[in-house]
């Protein structure tokens, strides 16, 4: 696992881009743990500053330290993001393991559903949703409903996987030999399966985060939670372009994009190491 | 013609009618989840916020949400006069403009967005596949590969912070497009008029880069890898070997069969795509089914999001669809079973 | 008069990645010529080179192959050419398929899925003598492939609609358009039943017959060889182990490989089992020291572990490398 990453550091420039880029996120993750401000106040600090040296992103038109203020939100966002990501990794690892294993109609019910989930368009309907419980919506509540809408696509992964992997000798070799099923999955196939369950969740925590953007842009999110989403909804509401307040929409988005940069660079630098025909063309034979 | 009908034809529709039922079985079922009575919720607010309503609007009101939320009658008989309603295409009033029905205002508001949404989508479909493919044949090319960073890193953003980028970018602090809108205030559309088309065109630069920006970074990167693979295929190794020229076999060896899986890409992406279509109408205050659906949420019409929820599905399901069946006009294998 | 003149031909795959770099010696000093009108078949197991000499032969180099040293000199009659030095413009105008053209592995899928048959035979005839009358085109394509005993529904169809031996016939008549002095045929029957082989093979040995072009043929398959082939050359771990004309090479093979292939074939009536090599063929990456094949050699001796043999001349146009045989001996 060491030599792994030691391999990606040396050899994947983009590998290293994405660890400065999260190195970056996570050193703000850290900060809020001992930030000056509570970012449930306002009016702390002078308002409408624009970026000096006390206060590195400037401030907003409520008196809060937009740097201090968005290290709570990244937290939050990024907690979201894992929250959905574990929810929706236990779905979509079940049915694409029933699916790929058990085949036919089971197989079939469950890639019709999934399909179906992949296809409808998802922003309309969490829109209903989170209007419908907006009294109720809280950091929690999001990641749980996000999590159940956001398995399908990595459950059809999960399942080709499968398929490829039950075609392959040693299953064969672990059936004849009277293994269960059970064990055969556990023992042989969930190594093969885990890089791609981690590859999913890194692509699953952007989605989660980005569609928290989308919705707290709305103001269908708990609005009082600090995240990369609420930034953006109170710098709308106070029209912060127009007053000429811009860093108060700049700082968030940037932020967002480093994360987001970060998170994908990552999952495509592992992906393309643990998919077999790049790793093949790279190395040769 | 038979195979090709159970084969292909048959999964297809039952695909589509699967979608269908189950995206409406969902609006069906969320708003009996939520905690309070939607109804007497919505009558008091609408009350709270002291529209002049007279008693009987009130109460055609209160029957109208009954009968939109399907509250009458047992669960199975509500859940089968839903589906009667949206059969007759009557999707109830909107609360905000009652008594305009909603199927209307989304009938106003539907071709500001597929304005956008269609051009924008065939042009990054286009733009993407091909520079995605020229840049898998061509590695060493210097700008294609600064294009493949570009739509890394505009692929990865969503939708939201790219339209917000743009709009600081251009509107803000090099003011070169307008900031909101499809038009100036007080305009009235006139498509006789050269001037109105062109600040229209002006109005809908931001939005439409938005959308071809995600897209075109989704479809090259999504076009080279496909290709890379499709590269060391036996056909294509056998049509360099024949000396067939880079051109031809990029276009008729290589782009012809990658871009067999986009197309199927494409289908699965329009729900997406819709989405960020709607969010970025809110950045830009595009007048669309985004800018209808931000407004109903800010006042309470409950109604017009479960129109632009069903509507929603039931278009994308249809695009879809009409895109499977279509498909077998560029594949010959599915063609010909 | 030869048509090909391989000298010392070294070819080596060369990758790096994660920083691993990593040499496959696929062809390590093989020479040999090739005749006008003649079946020059290539044997060995597979991984042994063949297919990596095929490409370096056909001018089909591409990273992270790249030939070290050697030569490989054609002489086409009326024209001459250093395959190692021609540039790629030259190689598609003058060389591919007019002088030299390639049956693949895997011919099954060498047919765009996406395209009819008669798409193919056009870009490649387009692509070399440039059509003007469609027509004529089409005429002579027909009479083409009715030559070779194809249907002309053939050109009609896609490829997933033409059976496997169907396939590989057209890609043999994609070949011959324009009746090139050598085709090069990589496992032409790998792949297909019995009967679809034995029709592969006429057609191949018929076209040989008429157009008295050279065929190399490339196949694992001794069978094949013993039927087909004039001459036979077999390789081991990327060299030559021993080249002769079919007959002397099945009746008194001397290298042990050799022999033991031969052995390996079914004879019938005899129903013992036969004894197979111990071992499995070498990594290239790492090929044993002196004769590549001791490690599996029966009659291995020290010498055989330390010297690699040269490939000597024991008779006419028989050559072979094991320190069992010396020079002039038999």
């Amino acid at each position: 696992m060491l030599k792994v990453l030691r391999d990606l550091l040396r050899y994947d420039g983009r590998f290293r881009l994405a660890i400065i880029l999260l190195g970056g996120v996570a050193a703000m993750v850290l900060l809020s743990y001992d930030s000056p401000y509570d970012p449930g106040k306002s009016f702390v600090v002078p308002w409408d500053l624009p970026p000096s040296r006390e206060h590195l992103f400037g401030t907003t038109s409520r008196g809060q330290d937009l740097f201090w203020w968005l290290t709570f939100a990244v937290r939050n966002s990024l907690y979201l993001g894992i929250v959905t990501a574990i929810i929706s990794r236990v779905i979509s690892v079940l049915v694409g393991l029933t699916a790929g294993y058990r085949g036919g109609w089971i197989d079939r019910v469950l890639m019709a559903i999934s399909d179906t989930f992949v296809v409808l368009p998802l922003l309309p309907i969490l829109i209903l949703l989170s209007f419908l419980l907006r009294d109720s919506m809280n950091l929690l509540n999001l990641a749980i409903i996000l999590g159940l809408f956001g398995w399908s696509f990595d459950a059809r992964l999960i399942r080709s996987q499968v398929l490829s992997l039950r075609e392959r000798s040693f299953t064969r070799t672990a059936i004849y030999s009277g293994t269960s099923g059970f064990w055969i999955t556990i023992n042989e196939h969930l190594p093969f399966v885990l890089p791609i369950v981690f590859a999913t969740t890194l692509n699953n925590i952007l989605w989660s985060i980005g569609m928290e953007v989308t919705l707290s842009v709305l103001g269908l999110s708990d609005l009082t939670t600090p995240t990369l989403g609420t930034a953006l909804f109170w710098a709308n509401q106070h029209g912060a372009l127009v007053a000429g307040v811009w860093w108060w929409i700049t700082a968030p988005a940037v932020v967002t994009a480093i994360l987001f940069l970060g998170l994908y660079l990552l999952f495509t630098s592992i992906n393309e190491f643990i998919d077999p025909r790049t790793r093949l063309r790279l190395i040769g034979g | 013609m038979r195979k090709f009908i159970l084969r292909y034809l048959i999964p297809r529709i039952i695909q589509y009618l699967t979608l269908i039922f189950v995206g409406i079985t969902v609006t069906y079922i969320i708003p009996r989840l939520a905690p309070t009575d939607p109804v007497e919720a919505q009558v008091s607010m609408m009350i709270a916020r002291g529209n002049t309503l007279d008693p009987q609007s009130v109460e055609s009101m209160r029957a109208a949400l009954t009968d939109l939320y399907g509250l009458s009658g047992n669960p199975v008989e509500q859940y089968f006069a839903f589906w009667g309603r949206l059969f007759r295409g009557d999707l109830g009033p909107s609360l905000n403009n009652f008594p305009t029905p909603v199927s209307k205002m989304i009938g106003q508001a539907l071709p500001y967005t597929l304005r956008l949404l269609i051009p924008a989508v065939v042009i990054s479909f286009i733009f993407g596949n091909l520079f995605g493919a020229l840049s898998s044949y061509y590695p060493a090319n210097r700008a294609l590969n600064v294009l493949e960073v570009v739509g890394q890193v505009v692929r990865s953003i969503p939708y939201y912070i790219v339209a917000i980028v743009l709009l600081v970018v251009f509107s803000y602090f090099i003011p070169i497009f307008p900031f909101s809108g499809a038009y100036p205030i007080g305009t009235r559309p006139d498509w006789s008029s050269i001037d109105f088309i062109l600040t229209y065109l002006e109005h809908a630069a931001l939005p439409a880069a938005t959308l071809i920006l995600v897209g075109f970074g989704g479809w090259f990167v999504g076009m080279k890898s496909l290709t890379s693979n499709i590269i060391s295929e036996d056909y294509v190794v056998y049509a360099e070997t024949a000396g067939l020229s880079k051109n031809r076999i990029l276009v008729q060896y290589i782009m012809r069969t990658a871009i067999l899986p986009q197309f199927t890409a494409l289908a699965m992406v329009l729900g997406t795509v819709f989405s960020g279509a709607l969010i970025m109408e809110v950045v830009f205050g595009y007048p669309g089914i985004g800018s209808l659906a931000i407004r109903a949420i800010y006042n309470n019409d409950y109604s017009m999001i479960m129109g632009i929820t069903i509507y929603s599905i039931i278009g994308v399901a249809t695009a879809v669809f009409i895109m499977d069946l279509l498909y077998p006009l560029f594949d010959p294998r599915v063609r010909y079973q | 008069m030869t048509l090909l003149s391989v000298q010392n031909l070294h070819a080596y795959y060369r990758t790096e990645a994660y920083g691993i770099s990593r040499t496959v010696r696929a062809v390590d000093g093989v020479s040999f010529d090739l005749f006008p009108n003649e079946i020059y078949g290539v044997a060995g197991e597979s991984s042994c080179g063949k297919t990596t000499l095929i490409k370096v032969i056909s001018g089909s180099i591409k990273h992270p192959l790249k030939a070290f040293e050697g030569s490989v000199n054609y002489n086409f009659g009326d024209y001459k050419v250093d395959m190692l030095q021609i540039s790629q413009s030259e190689l598609r105008r003058n060389v591919r398929w007019k002088r030299i053209s390639y049956v693949m592995q895997g011919s099954m899928s060498v047919l765009n899925p996406v395209r009819k048959v008669i798409k193919t035979f056009e870009d490649i005839v387009d692509t070399h003598e440039h059509i003007t009358d469609k027509n004529e085109f089409l005429q002579r394509t027909r009479t083409h492939v009715n030559r070779l005993g194809l249907p002309t529904d053939v050109l009609n169809a896609y490829p997933h609609q033409l059976s496997g031996g169907m396939r590989q016939r057209v890609a043999i008549a994609l070949a011959t358009v324009f009746q090139p002095a050598l085709i090069i045929a990589d496992e032409p029957t790998t792949a297909l039943d019995v009967v679809v082989q034995r029709g592969v093979l006429h057609m191949i040995k018929d076209i040989q017959a008429t157009s008295n072009n050279t065929v190399l043929l490339v196949t694992h398959d001794m069978a094949v060889h013993a039927n087909v082939a004039d001459r036979v050359m077999i390789m081991y771990a990327g060299r030559i182990a021993e080249e002769a004309p079919t007959e002397s090479i099945f009746n008194a093979p001397l290298h042990p490989y050799t022999q033991h292939l031969i052995n390996s074939l079914p004879v019938i009536g005899e129903k013992s089992t036969k004894a197979s090599l111990k071992g499995s063929p070498p990594n290239l990456a790492d090929p044993p020291s002196g004769c590549r094949f001791h490690p599996r050699c029966p009659y291995v001796m020290d010498e055989c572990r330390t010297v690699a043999p040269d490939l000597i001349s024991v008779k006419e146009r028989h050559r072979v490398a094991c320190h069992l045989v010396k020079e002039g001996s038999q």
